[in-house]
């Protein structure tokens, strides 16, 4: 078995291993994704409606939605949702809270500090570090060029 | 005295009996196909307790009792323990035997456990060093999840090579009485990787080692795939069952007539929505330990080949990039000693 | 017609994000920074803001809105207080979001449990 060149291997194990079905797959993401955003604006309105500053709109909108998302994380739905709609629940902004809630519930039988405290940020570090530096980037070379 | 056959195998001189074996699953496991047959089906998959990593020593324990038990040996009879499990340093088989006050082999085989500690195992009875020895192997889907992939509440989608890990643990006791069903012989699998480095296809990880040990057993006792009632892999799944056959094929042998999985027989891939099967050590040594067991004791099946298979890596490994090892160790159980 | 355009654009923009999944095998992690970074390049070209002014929540509530808001963020800050705004600017816009989710994050620990799929 040795043999075998890990090419022709590697050939034999994408025809014998079944892919999903992306044309489905993107539908599924297209309308749940496409839900949440209008969720979002239900919500923007709605605080507009109430005379709340227009500056501030995206600061509610994604507050309600990052709170939505971690109350349906914490009673086991997102993760039925992220099933169904795969990109459609990562993408939007409640899929990072779901990244955020979701090891900070697995980790908490190894304590608050190390567990719950360091496990929180498994998957939201990356985001803000990348986010950060990248803003930083930006930062510079806008400072250079106006 | 043991002789050793060709490259990889053994065969035994003395009687090695699976004296009893005991198999305890999860709820999952216990609402699929092969549910009615295991001894325990647990309601909850904390089995009382606090977390995942104590609920599967628990398991572990009270299953292993239950294996000594059937067996009417007597625990004091065991002279030695050989178990395994997937968790960091083999943590849910040490703390599950830590109250036995027995002689203690941790062993790491990954998916291969149970077939690691039976081939041992039976080894030992060989040697004489001892009369009674204890084997078992167990993995917990929640422990599992958490320790090499992402957190259960996670919203991701599992892509359809995956597989789901079985809850539970099978246990066996061997012993050196006249008792069928005997393993009659061992071939020991070495490690072989074909570069897979995608961790959500094990099968295809572990099917060169799969067909690698079954290609070594066949070519070590000279004999074709009909000398078997049935072949039967523990984990490959459904990717990793179509590519041991087809390596086979190219080697000559064509087992697609008498060849099953575990790791397929377990759960009903459409209602039970795991994908490509079950995997984990548990998922080889429970449906080995109830369903086939009773078969092999009843004469349904004279001769299996059990290969249970793992998959070598570690988070760690995976991260850096490393492909995945595979490994498969196969054991000769027969329902009548000196078929041959 | 703000829901229609919310729901197109957040929805294709998921799409995306479905297509790399499937194809390139990228874990949701991946997909989350790699969205975050492209949209604070975006917002930092002036390329996202008119995705923004079109679709509304249908461009910031995906995630490159929020790189967008960093990007948005940073230039403000220079734009009000000079060189600090580099160091500050990023932290300040994305505040209220990531507080909010570590402190949900952190509530729900003391009140779930993980559930089996």
């Amino acid at each position: 078995m040795n043999k075998k060149s890990k090419q022709e291997y590697q050939k034999m194990v994408e025809k014998a291993s079944p892919n999903s079905n992306l044309i489905l797959d993107c539908i599924k993401a297209f309308v749940i994704g496409g839900l949440i955003c209008c969720i979002g604006q239900v919500i923007t309105n709605l605080f507009e409606y109430y005379g709340f500053s227009q500056n501030d709109l995206g600061i509610y909108t994604s507050s309600v939605l990052i709170f939505i998302a971690s109350f349906m994380t914490g009673m086991g739905w997102y993760s039925k949702l992220g099933k169904f709609a795969g990109a459609g629940s990562v993408v939007p902004i409640t899929g990072f809270s779901n990244s955020i809630t979701s090891p900070a519930i697995e980790f908490k039988k190894e304590g608050y500090i190390l567990g719950v405290g360091a496990k929180i940020f498994i998957i939201a570090g990356p985001v803000i570090l990348y986010g950060i530096l990248t803003s930083m980037a930006v930062g510079i070379i806008y400072y250079i060029l106006k | 005295m043991a002789k050793r056959i060709g490259k990889q195998s053994v065969k035994f001189d003395k009687s090695i009996s699976i004296k009893s074996t005991a198999a305890t699953v999860g709820p999952k496991e216990g609402e699929g196909p092969l549910g009615k047959y295991f001894d325990v089906v647990l309601e909850d998959i904390l089995a009382g307790e606090k977390s995942w990593e104590k609920a599967e020593s628990k398991i572990v324990s009270n299953n292993m009792k239950l294996a000594v038990e059937k067996s009417k040996i007597g625990m004091d009879k065991i002279d030695y323990i050989l178990a395994g499990d997937l968790l960091n340093q083999g943590s849910g088989s040490n703390y599950g035997v830590r109250d036995f006050n027995i002689p203690f082999f941790g062993l790491y085989g990954a998916c291969s456990t149970f077939g690691e500690s039976m081939c041992l195992g039976g080894i030992l009875i060989e040697s004489g060093a001892a009369e009674n020895v204890l084997v078992g192997a167990s993995s917990h889907f929640c422990a599992a999840e958490k320790q090499f992939r992402f957190p259960l509440d996670l919203g991701t989608q599992r892509p359809l090579t995956t597989t789901w890990t079985v809850t539970g643990d099978g246990a066996a006791v061997l012993s050196n009485e006249d008792n069928s069903p005997y393993i009659t012989a061992i071939t020991t699998g070495k490690m072989v990787d074909l570069g897979i480095t995608d961790a959500n296809n094990m099968g295809a990880a572990m099917a060169p080692a799969a067909a690698q040990a079954i290609c070594s057993n066949f070519k070590d006792f000279d004999i074709t795939p009909d000398y078997y009632d049935l072949i039967i892999t523990g984990d490959l799944g459904k990717v990793g069952m179509e590519l041991t056959t087809k390596l086979l094929k190219e080697e000559g042998y064509d087992i697609s007539k008498n060849f099953t999985d575990c790791g397929v027989e377990i759960f009903d891939p459409v209602s039970q929505d795991t994908h490509a099967g079950g995997s984990g050590c548990a998922c080889s040594a429970t449906v080995f330990s109830s369903y086939f067991y009773e078969k092999v004791k009843r004469g349904e099946l004279k001769r299996i080949l059990f290969v249970p298979t793992g998959a070598l890596m570690s988070s760690t490994s995976v991260q850096q990039g490393e492909s995945i090892p595979g490994i498969a160790h196969a054991a000769v159980i027969e329902n009548k000693r000196g078929n041959n | 017609m703000d829901y229609l355009k919310a729901f197109i654009v957040g929805g294709l923009i998921c799409v995306i994000g479905q297509i790399l999944i499937d194809k390139t095998k990228l874990t949701s992690a991946r997909i989350l920074v790699l969205f975050v970074v492209s949209g604070c390049i975006l917002g930092g070209l002036g390329l996202y803001e008119p995705l923004v002014r079109f679709a509304n929540a249908g461009a910031t509530v995906p995630l490159p809105g929020f790189g967008y808001a960093l990007a948005k963020g940073v230039m403000n800050e220079i734009d009000t207080s000079g060189i600090t705004g580099i160091l500050t600017g990023g932290l300040k816009a994305s505040a209220a979001g990531i507080t909010v989710a570590i402190v949900c994050g952190f509530l729900a620990s003391l009140i779930f449990n993980p559930k089996e799929k």
